[in-house]
């Protein structure tokens, strides 16, 4: 299995002041890393889970994600906003945004490391590493460590 | 307490686990033990049944029908949506908790009814944000703040109001005035000054009355310090408890402190949502968010409500100097009704004022009816406490039973848990039941010639046997008011709770 994150992954510092800009920014890394096959279906797919409710969650968290068929390996991309991104939260814009690509019919042990990934994102401290990590290796590390215990 | 929970979310690869997370970090946090079943992507590992079967509640945060619901059926139940059950999971344990003592509203209902439920929360999934959904929000989480700071304030209840009434029964009611000075039957006492002459002024009886009171003048501070911290967490309880503090100063009684601690408990909860600089983040626990909160509670309750409290007693004492000669019944209800408004605050203190002047001026008739009227209300909550325990707390219960020797010891704070709680209900009763004990007593023309002390000065009143009639009187109407206002609203509770937490599905 692949590494769910790599430093090209990362973009610590995203331009982006709209969640489909960013969305598709990030989205188009994961495209250039070979991980998404197909750059449309793939943010139809994240387009269609954010229209039921937006994924940002209190305190500056955006997390768009999809199962999709164009997805070939579960991955993370991530961005991190300094003015901040509306996601659709109430207590205000997304800094730390989270896209998170499974695959459709992706087995259990991928879809465990994603639950993981997932728990984590609660902890206040792995938020806080995260808004202090310097280059995307810290990033990758941080999140190797955290969720994969490596 | 034991939960379990369900989460569950469309995609089910990410806001299932960070619930599943949240609640299990909350559930932690307060001491419970949870068990949590995952139904997303990386398969469900199922609750085991022993596991539901021992669970005092059950919380469904879920934007999707949760899968073998029938499981649950029974079980006092929690529905939100699974955004809720990230940013808010502490409210929800909370909102389980009340869940697992009252019953539950209606419970887990298994079938048709519970799935066209769902299904009508989940075709206004994307609604904005509604008045009404966080009106109720708001009002289970009041009643959950005030709880909080009730359940801190009841121990300082029963320890100081013990020691006063051993105080009294071992000293007589003349040890009040040994210690803090005043005139008891003609005879003047002077206050202690200096503690190290309490024993020699004021004998051992004293010496339980000073610590009683000492206990005693921590009830405000304890009930909005704990007000403050349900609300705002550690920072917020020096904010509460100083503005506590100055409630008993501007003489602003449990209504005082209970307004300075929802004070304090926004402004913290205020302040937290303010962004700031990371370098900054670290010292807001602990110095800024005390600091401000503290100093503009502090402002608030000095100026603002200080002020207003100060004219609204010289106002109702003038009012009532005036009424002086009128219909001797009419003022027994008015005095009743100020007796048990706020109990110790500033129109308690105006009647019991009232009173004192009157035995000095030599009219004995007013202090009977301020004394009678002031054992009702915890007279009245014991014995409610007694016939109708399922409308009660346990930690009520328990101040319920230690109210019985206030209240008969005329120790009016003993109802102040109570109505603290849950104040909208139990002062109107309070306030009926204390006004028909004083219509009585003006009726009955008894007079006292001690301005303390309860049953245990009965030989210092005139027609004793009519005098315990009319409290007697006053405690079951109390009782009744007490029950019947409570029974209302755990029928209201039991209709609008499902409705509002499919509305908080339905829109969070």
């Amino acid at each position: 299995m692949a590494d769910l994150i790599t430093p090209d992954l990362v973009d610590l510092d995203l331009a982006a002041t709209e969640r489909g800009e960013a969305t598709r920014s990030l989205a188009e890394r994961l495209q250039a890393a070979g991980r998404v096959t197909d750059l449309d279906q793939f943010l139809a797919d994240v387009r269609a889970r954010e229209a039921q409710m937006p994924t940002g969650i209190e305190g500056g968290i955006g997390i768009p994600h999809c199962r999709s068929v164009a997805v070939t390996e579960p991955t993370l991309g991530f961005g991190r906003s300094t003015q901040g991104i509306d996601w659709g939260a109430a207590d205000g814009p997304a800094h730390l945004i989270f896209l998170i690509a499974a695959p459709e019919g992706g087995g259990a042990e991928h879809m465990g490391i994603l639950a993981k990934l997932a728990r984590k994102l609660i902890h206040a401290s792995f938020r806080e590493s995260l808004h202090q990590a310097r280059d995307p290796e810290d990033v990758v590390s941080l999140v190797k460590k955290e969720v994969l215990g490596q | 307490m034991k939960i379990v929970a369900v989460t569950s979310c469309p995609t089910g690869i990410a806001h299932t686990y960070m619930a599943a997370e949240a609640l299990e970090q909350a559930a932690k946090e307060a001491g419970h033990e949870i068990k949590v079943e995952t139904q997303g992507a990386a398969g469900a590992e199922a609750v085991a049944d022993a596991d539901i079967a021992g669970a005092d509640a059950v919380v469904f945060a879920a934007d999707v029908e949760v899968r073998n619901r029938e499981r649950f059926a029974g079980k006092p139940l929690v529905q939100t949506s699974v955004k809720r059950a990230i940013n808010d999971a502490a409210g929800l344990i909370s909102e389980a908790e009340a869940a697992a003592r009252t019953g539950g509203a209606g419970g887990v209902v298994a079938g048709a009814a519970a799935e066209a439920r769902e299904a009508a929360a989940m075709e206004t999934a994307d609604r904005p944000e509604t008045k009404v959904d966080q009106g109720a929000g708001l009002g289970t989480r009041l009643r959950q703040w005030l709880m909080t700071g009730v359940s801190y304030m009841i121990p300082f209840v029963a320890a100081g109001g013990i020691l006063i009434a051993v105080a009294f029964l071992l000293g007589g009611p003349e040890v009040a005035n040994k210690v803090n000075g005043g005139t008891f039957e003609g005879v003047e006492y002077p206050a202690v000054e200096d503690l190290s002459n309490l024993i020699v002024q004021a004998g051992y009886a004293g010496l339980l009355f000073k610590i009683g009171g000492v206990a005693f003048s921590m009830l405000v501070p304890i009930l909005a310090g704990f007000i403050a911290y349900a609300m705002g967490d550690r920072p917020a309880l020096v904010a509460g408890i100083v503005g506590g503090l100055l409630a008993n100063e501007i003489g602003a009684g449990f209504l005082g402190g209970l307004a300075a601690g929802l004070i304090a408990g926004a402004i913290v909860i205020w302040i937290k949502r303010v962004k700031v600089p990371r370098g900054v983040a670290g010292i807001m626990p602990v110095v800024v968010i005390p600091l401000v909160s503290t100093l503009i509670v502090g402002v608030l309750m000095l100026v603002v409500i200080g002020q207003p409290i100060a004219a609204l007693q010289e106002g109702l004492t003038n009012w009532l100097e005036g009424l002086g000669g009128s219909n001797a019944i009419l003022l027994g209800i008015i005095i009743g009704l100020m007796m048990a408004f706020d109990m110790g605050g500033p129109v308690n203190k105006v009647a019991y004022a009232f009173g004192l002047a009157a035995l000095a001026s030599g009219n004995l008739k007013i202090m009977a009816a301020v004394m009678a009227a002031g054992m009702t209300p915890p007279l009245g909550l014991a014995l409610a406490t007694v016939i109708r325990k399922h409308l009660f707390t346990k930690a009520e219960r328990q101040a319920g039973e230690a109210a019985w020797l206030l209240g008969a010891s005329f120790i009016t704070e003993g109802a102040i848990p109570f109505a603290a709680a849950d104040p909208l209900r139990v002062i109107p009763a309070l306030m009926v039941g204390s006004a028909v004990t004083g219509a009585l007593v003006m009726g009955f023309g008894n007079e006292s010639r001690a301005p303390h002390g309860g049953i245990w000065v009965t030989g210092l009143i005139s027609k004793p046997i009519l005098y315990i009639l009319a409290i007697l009187i006053g405690t079951a109407v109390t009782a009744a008011g007490v029950i019947i206002l409570k029974s209302t609203r755990r029928k209201e509770a039991a209709d609008i709770e499902p409705a509002a937490s499919r509305q908080a599905t339905a829109t969070s």
